[in-house]
Parts: C-alpha cells; structure tokens; sequence
C-alpha cells in the first residue's frame, strides 16, 4: 500500500478544458455577460459571477428515448395500492419517473455556471479599445520586473550557470596542468611495456606516474571556486499609465437619477482603463459655478448650489494636469457627465478652453449627456439642444478624439459605453 | 465499554499518513483474514477539493484527453460546489492496478477510516473479481492506455489542428453510448487452430458422408445468392451493434488518425460499461464491506464509541431511501438497495426461515455468509443479481411495487406489489430496470449500400413503442453521417410487429471528411 501526497501537485489540471468550453460557447457566453451586465451593480462587474447560457449550444447529443409508449417502475414505500389499481396520471411526466433524470443534468434549457472575474471582463470588454493607447511610455519605479545581471559566486542551485561553471574548471585545470585521463593511459602503457624491456627507464616512469597522480588528485575536476551562479536583480519596466479626469456638472439641476447615470459610465471607464494600463489615477473634478477637486464619496455624494459655468471645471483640471500630471507622462483621458446647462456667456470660453488646451493635451474626451428618464419630450417634438450640446457639436467634426452621447436610462449606459470604444470607431471618426 | 487507549487507531478527528496507514492496516487484517477479500494493490492519494472536481470532470480518471465537454463538466460542478448546492464525494475510486483511492483531505479520521474501508477494500475487491471487469476492463494497462490517449490526441492536434480533432471528438462522443461492445466478440482464431478446426471438420464429414443426401432434391441456384449475400454480410461483421467500431473499420473516407481517434473514445467508452451495469452491486459490496469492517474495528476496541456514533451517522444517510412520495425521492439509491441485499444474502446463509428455504435452497442455511457474497460478487451484474438474489422478505420491506405506465391509457396501473402473487413479477420488472440491454436504445448497423450511393442502414428495434427523442436523434445522425462521408438512414423498427415506424436521414457534411 502506497499513501501519496496529491494536494502539492500544481492545481488548474482542468484549466485547458475550462478554456475550451468557454471557446467553444464564446458568442453564447458573451451575449451572456453583455445581458447580465445591464443587470448588474457595477461593483459587481468585477467580481465576474454565474451567467446563464442556453444549453442547446453546448448540448452533447445522444441517443435517447423520447417519453411515451410502455413504460414500467419498481417503486418502494407502497401504502394502499394492490394489484390492479390505477392511478391518475400525475402532471408533469411518467409516474414518479426516477429512471428519467439523468446525472449530469442534461436536458435542461440553460446551463448554468461561473465566470472567474478575468473571463468575465475580458469577454466583457472584448473588442473595444482604447483610442491613442500607448502612445506615451515613460518609466515607473515602482513596478518590478527582474533583469540578468551577470553571474555571482553565490546562489541557489536552481540559477546554476552550468556552461560558465564548466568553462571556469577547465581554464583552471588548464592552469594548472592538471594531467589529463589519456595522458596518465598513455604513461601507464609505456610504463607495463618498459617493465618488460627497461627496468631503469621504468623507474623514471613510475616516478613520473606518481607525480601525475598526486597532481591530478590535488587539483579538483571541479573546484567550488568555479562554481557560478546567474544572478537576476528586480528592474523598473516601463509601462503606460493613465489618468482619468472625471468632470460632473453637480448644480441643482442635476438629479440624483443622472448622477447615477454618470457613475456608471464612470465605473466603466475605470474599469476598462484598469485593464489596459498598469497603473490608472482617477481624479474628480465636481462643478457648479466654481470647480474643485474632491474625493469620490464627495464627488458621487455631497450635494451643492449654485450656478452652472463649465470653464471653471477645464480650469481646474488643467491646474491639476499642470501640477502632477505632466501630458508628456501621462496617457490623459477626461469623461465630462452634465445635463447639458452652461451659463450662456461662458460658451465661448468653454469651446475655447477645449480646443486650445484641452483637447491637444488629452487621449480622449467623452462627453455624456445625462437626461431624466421621463424626459422624453412630447411626442412629435425634437428634444431641445442643450447649450453645451451645441457648443459641443460645432467642435466635433474636427476633432476626431471626441465623443459625445446621450443618455437617459440605466440599461442605455453600456450599449452608449461600447458605442464609443467599439475596435475602430476612433479610426472611422479621423479618417 | 472499557476501551484501552492503546488499541485505538485513532483520537479525535485529525489524521496524518500513519494514521492512514494504521487504518489501513487494520483494516487489510478485517478485510482479508476475517472477510477472505482479494484486492488490486491499493495507492490512497490524498487530494484537495479543487483536485476533486478536476476528477469528476474527467469522470475520476487521472489522465483524460483534452475536450470542452470536460471543462463543461468542471465548470458546472463548481458553480453547484461553490454555491453549497452539491457536496463533493469523500472518495473516488479507480479501477486499476494499483486501484487509486482519492481521499479528501477535509475528511475526518472517522470518515478516512469509513472511505478506506469502502473503496480500498470494497470496490477493490468487486473490481479484482467481477467476471464484468475481468472481461472487459484491463486494471493493468488503464492508466498507460490514457497516457497514450492523451499524447495522441495532443499529437493529433498539434498535427491536423484543434478545430479538426474536435469534430472527430465530438462526433465520436455523441456515439460513444453505442461504441460498446455488449457480448463478448469472437476472437480472430490463429493459423494453427484454424487447421485443426479444418481437419476436425473434414473427418467429421468423411465419417458421416453418405451419397443418398445427394438425391434429395431442393431449391437450385437459390443457396449461391444467399451465401454471396451472407459473406459479405460477415465481412462487413453485418449486423453491428458497436458504430464506432464499425465507423473505424468500414467508414471509407476516415484518415488513420481520425480512425484512431475513434478508437480511443470507443475504448474508453468500454472501459465504463461494466460500471454502468454494476452500480447496485458495486455499491452494495462496497457499502456491506465498510459497514462490516468499521463494526468488527469498533468490536476490537480500536474505534471509540463516538468515532462509531460518527460513522453510524454517514452510514446512515448513505443508504437512506425515501419513499416514492417522498419529495427526496430521485429513483432507488443503489447504496440503499445494494446495502440490504447483501445483508440480506448475509442473513439467508447463517439464518434463514422456511421461506428462505423454499426461495434460495442454494444459499439459505449455509453458513458462511462471506463465501455466498463473495460468489454473487463474482458472477452476476445488477440485473442477474436482482432477478437471482431478490428476497420476498425484502421486497416486503421496502414495500415495493410494480407501476405501468402506458401511454395510450388513461391511467397508471399497479401491475404487481408485495405479496405472494407479486413477488415473480415485481422481481422480474426490477431487475429489467437495471438491465442496459433495455436501458440504451438498440440501434444497430443494418445493410450499407457499398454498390450504389453508399448509403448507410441503421435500424433501432423499437421496445414497448419507446421511439427516440427525434431533435436528438437527428443530430447524433448528423454526426454519423460526418464520419461516414454519405447519406445515413435510421429506421425505427417496432420490434414485435415489424412495422416502420419513424425514419431519419442525415447526409454528410463537409469538415471531418473532405
């Protein structure tokens, strides 16, 4: 009898199978995961969770018989019945039916089962991209990478530079003279026959033998001063980072409904930069008549008063940029949630302010127009521009980094997020 | 009960490697000298939860190769798992030389003493001597075969791509229900028997010749036809019941490695089939197995009291059976029914009463309860063993009963219960629910059409009017159809009147053949 530890042995043995199902249901798991993310708090997003797939796109087909014809039972715990009775049909199937289930709960309409967060998000986020990513690259201390730094005399076993330890025992036998195999053989053949022949020349060779010998046994094949080990010290590695410039009208005329709204499109977008930068900042810029930067339960929460001009917020964020976010280091990214109110004499200076600062200094702009849910308007009638809106739209057509979009309800939110980050709509937009 | 804490094997609920060993020992003593068993050589591999669910994946195999139905398999058991749905099995045992045990390391002593019993000795020992798994399984050579699988498969994939291995898989899997042999094939007799059997038979006929036979006048011509028809009906092994296999030899237009791919599904598939034929019985010995050796250690002063109250509790809900109307109920547990049969055999041998008597002359007062089990656990699979060793008194005890349920009726009728009149019946339609012969459809290779368009026949002789599940059928059709290269046909056929009753075609697709 044998006892063997198997809990040591690497886990994930069913990874690559994992992997495949989800290959092989992919356009099934990802409408999946797109339905069940208008569902969803965005919190929950990345915990990845169960999603539900219909079972026909995965099903195992086998021969089987369908229900009906002649069917018999054995059945235990008989109370009343005696031979010859019958039973009303129950709903629902055979009576009692226990043969017909089957084990691996086949059959079924919808095959349910988890998502790790990675698979989820990566299907979640899967083919959108990030316009003018990694155009800038700039050196980060903090994040760790390792590099090869020569060889050292010290280490563990597991870093043993074979080559170079063998390359310096021979250079050092080499040295030193110790003899080698065939030239000992050699001496050892002229000694037996010179013991025939020559006894004084044999002598000679004795002596010389021995000398050999003692040689060759002094100095080592191996020395533990040949040994070398490859040493590896930690690197900073380049990577991208990003900031994130959340900008959010906070007046009286926002609700809390399109606060909401804006949140979520924020989380998003924090969500999607995380995955594709290292290392992601986000700062919260809130504005009324005046703009300040906050920390995000203030950002999301606190409520205020006061008028509406937007310039103020583009000031405060450029003074932010110019203090700790330098465009030459930082991939810079703004998202600007508002309902659309500016106060009319601070247009110009607004669409002044984007387009001569702002603009050339950021990846990507996204203005999103949050709406009431039962503001519709009344039908037949255009909904009214916003002032910002208009402002907005004389600037768009020639500017290819940004994006506007409305939004008045909750489920609109990912299909408008997707819209904009969709694999070439940037690219369409500056072509 | 004065219990010496010496003799223990074990204190409290924690164990390590000697504890196991102490168990296992003890029980090997129980097991061999007192129970006369004989086992594979055991290998207990101690595994994690996670290591538990990558088993039953790959249906408890070690090595299995890669397809998505497996990662299906995990992903499902894990969502069940996580979110407390489905506890996982204490133990899973494998039937091979050395037969692996997995035990999970959140087990207590009690229960790895239960587990070691159960599956180191008791499904060992059916494995070691069921006729079923000495016909058709090869302890010896399982695990090396599924190494080889596995390389092949990945070599394959490597070679031809993923994508063209998984449509073989696929398709072979959605048949693989039908790539079992049933009976036991003929062997291709060697040269030298061969010659021997010719000469037998020539000495026969010269003894036996007689001219008159010549002058009996009968149909002329007639005979050459049919014996064309029959030779080429024996070459093509006409009618075959096993596809795959027919698939591998006949198919025209597999390429050798998608032939082999065949192969291994097939071998694998019939690698299982005596487990599903023995579940009652697997179960049963394992179960009366464990249960005798945890009482005898508890006797021998080397469980405590509590560890035994522990391990009376695990039985317990092992062979648990809710009744028909019971909401729980899902069918006959066959740890329950397999558990009170032996204890019934066990009874009938050393105890039996005037009933007995008249049922089981065979068995009923022979004593030796061990030998009567050990030579049911040899002989017979779940059916046999029901329709053989079924007593009335247990019938009785489980108050069962015999239910019909014909479809074109309007209502269910009690065919036969507990009672005199019954028993025959009641037995009889038990022991047919267990009988894979009934279970699986019979559809078998009838005639292909290697003249013309190279059609293939299938024919599935219908039981009791239980026609296929037709969207089903059809798709395991499409996949035959992939792997034959032309047109299939399926038949059903009722099998008492002869008539047609459903027909379903396939024609191939392209991607698996080209």
């Amino acid at each position: 009898m044998q006892i063997v530890d198997r809990r040591l042995n690497p886990g994930g043995k069913s990874l690559a199978n994992r992997q495949r199902f989800l290959r092989r249901a992919k356009d099934m798991v990802r409408e999946a995961v797109r339905d069940s993310a208008g569902e969803r708090s965005l919190k929950d997003m990345e915990r990845g969770g169960e999603v539900t797939i219909p079972a026909s796109g995965v099903k195992e087909p086998h021969f089987r018989r369908a229900a009906g014809g002649l069917r018999e039972h054995v059945l235990p715990g008989n109370k009343e019945y005696l031979e010859g009775d019958t039973i009303p049909r129950p709903r629902g199937g055979a009576g009692g039916g226990g043969s017909e289930g089957s084990p691996d709960g086949e059959g079924e309409d919808a095959f349910r089962f988890a998502l790790t967060q990675e698979e989820f998000l990566d299907l979640f986020l899967e083919d959108l991209e990030l316009p003018e990513l990694a155009k800038k690259r700039v050196v980060e201390g903090d994040a760790s990478g390792v590099k090869r730094a020569g060889f050292a005399t010290q280490g563990s076993p597991a870093n043993l530079a074979l080559g170079r330890t063998m390359r310096n025992a021979m250079s050092r036998r080499l040295a030193l003279r110790r003899p080698k195999p065939h030239e000992l053989e050699e001496l050892e053949e002229a000694l037996r026959q010179a013991e025939e022949t020559d006894p004084a020349e044999a002598e000679a060779l004795r002596g010389r033998l021995a000398l050999l010998r003692a040689r060759s046994t002094r100095i080592p094949y191996i020395d533990p001063i040949d040994v070398r080990y490859r040493q590896f010290e930690p690197a900073p590695k380049p990577i991208a980072r990003a900031v994130m410039f959340c900008l959010m009208d906070v007046s009286g005329s926002m609700t809390e409904g399109m606060k909401d709204l804006a949140k979520r499109f924020y989380l998003l977008l924090h969500l999607f930069l995380k995955r594709r930068y290292k290392h992601v900042d986000v700062v919260f810029i809130r504005h009324t008549h005046e703009a300040k930067e906050v920390d995000e339960e203030t950002f999301f929460r606190s409520p205020e008063t006061g008028g509406t001009v937007v310039s103020t917020a583009f000031e405060e964020m450029l003074k932010v940029m110019e203090a700790r976010y330098s465009p030459a280091d930082w991939n810079i990214y703004v998202a600007q949630a508002s309902d659309g109110d500016n106060t009319s004499a601070d247009n110009d200076r607004t669409a002044h302010l984007l387009t001569d600062r702002v603009l050339p200094a950021c990846q990507y702009f996204a203005y999103l127009e949050v709406g009431r849910e039962d503001d519709g308007g009344p039908i037949g009638f255009m909904p009214r521009e916003t002032e910002l809106w208009r402002t907005y739209g004389k600037l768009r057509a020639a500017e290819p980094r940004m994006a506007m979009r409305k939004v008045r309800h909750r489920k609109d939110i990912y299909p408008v997020f997707r819209d904009l980050f969709r694999k070439g709509a940037v690219e369409g937009a500056k072509s | 009960m004065s219990v010496t804490s010496d003799r223990l094997l074990f204190k409290g609920a924690d164990w390590d490697f000697d504890t196991l060993r102490r168990i296992h020992d003890a029980c090997e003593e129980i097991a061999v000298g007192e129970l006369g068993l004989s086992m594979y050589p055991t290998r207990i591999e101690v595994i994690s939860a996670e290591q538990m669910l990558d088993a039953y994946a790959a249906n408890g195999m070690p090595v299995l190769y890669r397809h998505w139905s497996f990662g299906k398999r995990f992903a499902r058991h894990e969502t069940l798992y996580r979110k407390g749905f489905q506890g996982l099995a204490y133990e899973i045992v494998i039937n091979s030389s050395p037969c692996l045990c997995y035990v999970m390391e959140e087990n207590t002593a009690t229960m790895q003493a239960l587990v070691i019993a159960h599956a180191a000795f008791g499904h060992n020992h059916f494995f070691r001597n069921n006729h079923l798994f000495l016909e058709w399984t090869d302890a010896h050579g399982i695990l090396d075969y599924l190494e080889f699988a596995r390389s092949y498969i990945m070599r394959a994939e490597d070679k031809y791509g993923e994508a063209a291995v998984e449509r073989v898989l696929d398709a072979a899997h959605a048949l693989s229900s039908h790539g079992v042999f049933r009976v036991p094939r003929r062997r291709v007799p060697d040269l030298a028997s061969e010659e021997k059997r010719e000469r037998e038979r020539r000495q026969h006929e010269e003894r036996i010749y007689d001219d008159l036979w010549r002058t009996i006048p009968g149909p002329k011509n007639a005979p050459a036809a049919k014996a064309e028809e029959a030779r080429r009906r024996a070459l093509l092994q006409l009618p075959q019941e096993n596809l795959l296999y027919f698939l591998e030899k006949t198919a025209p237009r597999l390429r050798p490695w998608q032939r082999e791919i065949l192969r291994i599904v097939r071998h694998v598939e019939q690698y299982f089939y005596p487990q599903r034929q023995t579940k009652v019985m697997n179960e049963g010995c394992a179960t009366w197995v464990h249960h005798r050796i945890m009482t005898r250690l508890h006797e021998q002063g080397r469980l405590t009291d509590g560890h035994y109250l522990e391990f009376l509790h695990s039985h317990t809900n092992v062979v648990f059976q809710p009744t028909f109307d019971d909401p729980r109920y899902g069918g006959i547990n066959p740890y329950a029914l397999g558990f009170a049969m032996m204890e019934d055999i066990a009874r009938i041998a050393t105890a039996p009463d005037a009933e007995d008597r008249e049922w089981f002359p065979d068995i009923a007062g022979r004593g030796d309860a061990e030998a009567a089990l050990r030579e049911a656990w040899a002989n017979h699979r779940d059916d046999s063993f029901i329709a053989q060793y079924l007593s009335p008194r247990l019938m009785r005890k489980l108050r069962m009963f015999h239910l019909v349920d014909d479809q074109s009726e309007e209502e269910l009728q009690v065919g036969a219960i507990h009672d005199e009149r019954g028993y025959r019946r009641l037995r009889r339609a038990l022991a047919r629910q267990y009988d894979v012969g009934r279970l699986d459809p019979d559809i078998q290779v009838d005639d292909v059409d290697l003249t013309g368009d190279r059609r293939l026949i299938l024919r599935h002789r219908v039981l009791d009017r239980q026609m296929l599940e037709p969207e089903e059928a059809r798709q395991v059709l499409q996949h035959l159809a992939d792997l034959w290269g032309y047109g299939v046909l399926l038949r059903e056929v009722d099998a008492a009147t002869g008539a047609v009753l459903r027909e379903h075609h396939a024609s191939a697709r392209p991607g698996i053949v080209e």
